[in-house]
């Protein structure tokens, strides 16, 4: 069974990213960029289930820059088999995204596509359902435990107040929530086999997809700051504030 | 221009969410509407026919809309869409889960999470963790939104006099089965329209503090709990605790971080609460920069003193 996991390079979530002064966007040169925290749980998932014999073939997919290829690398690194960039200088919003991979999906054929939740640079949460949608093919968001069998996907997902467990239809799109698995740290020898893996570039173009955002970005600014409060000195001062000054108990 | 609201509902009742989002969908223009999409869920649009400000509810009842799976509940609002200029979901892991699927069917861009309605077609919304604010302006024909509840006060509950109308349920779509779920039974407050939160960090060291300690407290209080993405991690406290970038989004009246070094993904889920306090044994504790009040202690001492003091 073949498996696509997209994957996104974003700043790295370690990175506390500045607004730009003329409010066009966040300054994002020279700053560290790395896999989705969320996509790298998609692609040690698969990985998972390609050891466990149920998956053959891992492809990763970026849509982005040409350095979108570190990403795809990295993906390779922790076990993706091969790698397609979609590559363009693009603005790339989520419904474009997911149009790309649906036509990546139809090419290749796969019976499960496992992504990220949501990507931490743009917060969206939109990709996998859109993906899903365009291909007219079932959903899981948020899993926390994914099994193949019998032509099926049984997926266990987050909800308000516990979980919830469905059973999908493949071909299927599946979202990762952090509790899914723990990434493994790629290892040099393996970072070096991923340097001769295949990888493929292909563009927007060539697959028929129009990418031209449906938002435009008016301005971005810095949030709302809180200030630091005060310091007390110990609980009965604490509960003597809470209830005289800020006045919420 | 007429506005739809997708209610979140447990078919016998709203829950609040609904009602932060009737007040986004208000702040759109024009007339709003909900839809109630469920099973036997009479009781749930009569509910939302009471809403101050809700024009019309919209009561779709079928099996195939008993669990709310999304590839069904979408194809309702999808069903429906045409009448309206706006499609709004409350940010919620049901809303989540469903609204892309109908802005990915209806051809347009989906806006996430906004926090405040700017005109009609331009809102603000938090990007990276809520270190920036970004304000978008759509192109297409109609805009789906989700709403953050926290941007938006609740409408009152009562005073409306909407009128409900059945609409046809869709029938299933056969692409994905309700298996069941597993739903603790919690008598606190949810989390996201809680008044007061009581949270907890890593340094609790195991399940058994965790509720040793944060429960008595939480119970004083009357108040939701919460925790960090380190303590979920660790297992101390379950997964739908998790306040921060990736969880819970919350603003209560008042939040008290136990314990909680305040990494930005967590401040990005509860930096909007309106005082916060801070109980950490390290001074340098980034928590302590967004804190009204912070208090260096030793969290197995001060929580259960404070439990005490109330």
């Amino acid at each position: 069974m073949k498996v696509i996991v997209p994957v996104k390079r974003v700043v790295d979530y370690n990175v506390k990213v500045r607004v730009k002064s003329d409010q066009s966007g966040v300054d994002i040169a020279n700053v560290k960029m790395s896999m989705n925290p969320f996509d790298e749980i998609a692609v040690e998932e698969a990985v998972r289930l390609k050891e466990k014999g149920v998956v053959t073939e891992i492809i990763a997919v970026s849509c982005g820059v040409s350095q979108c290829q570190e990403t795809l690398r990295t993906a390779m690194a922790i076990g993706a088999d091969r790698a397609i960039l979609v590559e363009t200088d693009a603005e790339l919003q989520p419904l474009a995204v997911a149009k790309l991979l649906k036509a990546i999906l139809d090419k290749e054929q796969a019976q499960l596509v496992i992504l990220g939740k949501q990507a931490i640079d743009d917060d969206a949460n939109q990709t996998g359902q859109m993906l899903a949608a365009l291909a007219q093919r079932p959903q899981a968001t948020f899993a926390s435990k994914v099994e193949l069998a019998d032509g099926h996907a049984i997926v266990t997902r987050e909800v308000d107040g516990g979980s919830q467990t469905v059973r999908l239809q493949l071909p299927a799109i599946v979202t990762t929530d952090l509790r899914l698995n723990e990434p493994r740290y790629v290892t040099l020898p393996n970072i070096m086999k991923a340097k001769k893996k295949p990888l493929d570039t292909v563009t927007p173009e060539s697959l028929g997809v129009d990418v031209t955002p449906r938002l435009i970005t008016v301005k971005v600014t810095e949030p709302a700051q809180r200030g630091a409060g005060i310091k007390v000195a110990d609980v009965a001062s604490l509960v003597d504030k809470l209830k005289n000054v800020a006045k919420v108990i | 221009m007429t506005v739809l609201v997708i209610a979140e509902h447990d078919h016998a009742s709203l829950k609040p969410a609904t009602l932060n989002t009737i007040t986004a969908a208000l702040k759109c223009g024009g007339d709003v509407h909900v839809l109630v999409a469920g099973h036997n869920a009479a009781a749930a649009a009569q509910a939302a026919a009471q809403v101050a400000g809700v024009a019309q509810v919209l009561h779709a009842d079928g099996p195939a809309l008993a669990h709310g799976l999304a590839e069904n509940i979408a194809a309702q609002v999808v069903a429906l869409a045409p009448a309206y200029s706006h499609i709004l979901f409350a940010s919620t892991p049901e809303g989540k889960n469903t609204a892309p699927r109908v802005a990915a069917l209806l051809d347009v861009a989906q806006i996430s999470d906004i926090t405040q309605v700017v005109s009609a077609n331009t809102f603000e919304r938090p990007i990276y963790a809520g270190n920036a604010m970004a304000i978008v302006q759509s192109r297409d024909a109609q805009c789906v939104i989700t709403v953050r509840t926290t941007g938006f006060d609740p409408a009152p509950a009562t005073g409306g006099t909407a009128v409900v109308s059945a609409v046809n349920a869709v029938a299933d779509s056969g692409l994905s089965t309700f298996m069941g779920s597993e739903i603790a039974k919690n008598d606190r407050p949810e989390l996201t329209s809680a008044k007061i939160i009581v949270s907890g960090g890593r340094a609790l060291g195991s399940a058994d503090k965790f509720t040793e300690i944060m429960t008595p407290l939480a119970d004083k209080l009357g108040a939701a709990m919460g925790a960090s993405r380190a303590a979920v991690d660790a297992g101390y406290a379950p997964n739908d605790w998790q306040v921060g970038q990736t969880g819970k989004i919350v603003a209560p009246q008042l939040y008290v971080a136990c314990g909680i070094s305040g990494a930005i993904q967590h401040l990005a889920g509860m930096k909007d609460s309106k005082v916060i306090v801070a109980i950490n044994k390290d001074a340098e504790a980034p928590i302590f920069s967004v804190a009204d009040f912070g208090l260096e202690a030793d969290l197995f001492e001060a929580v259960p003193a404070l439990t005490q003091a109330l």
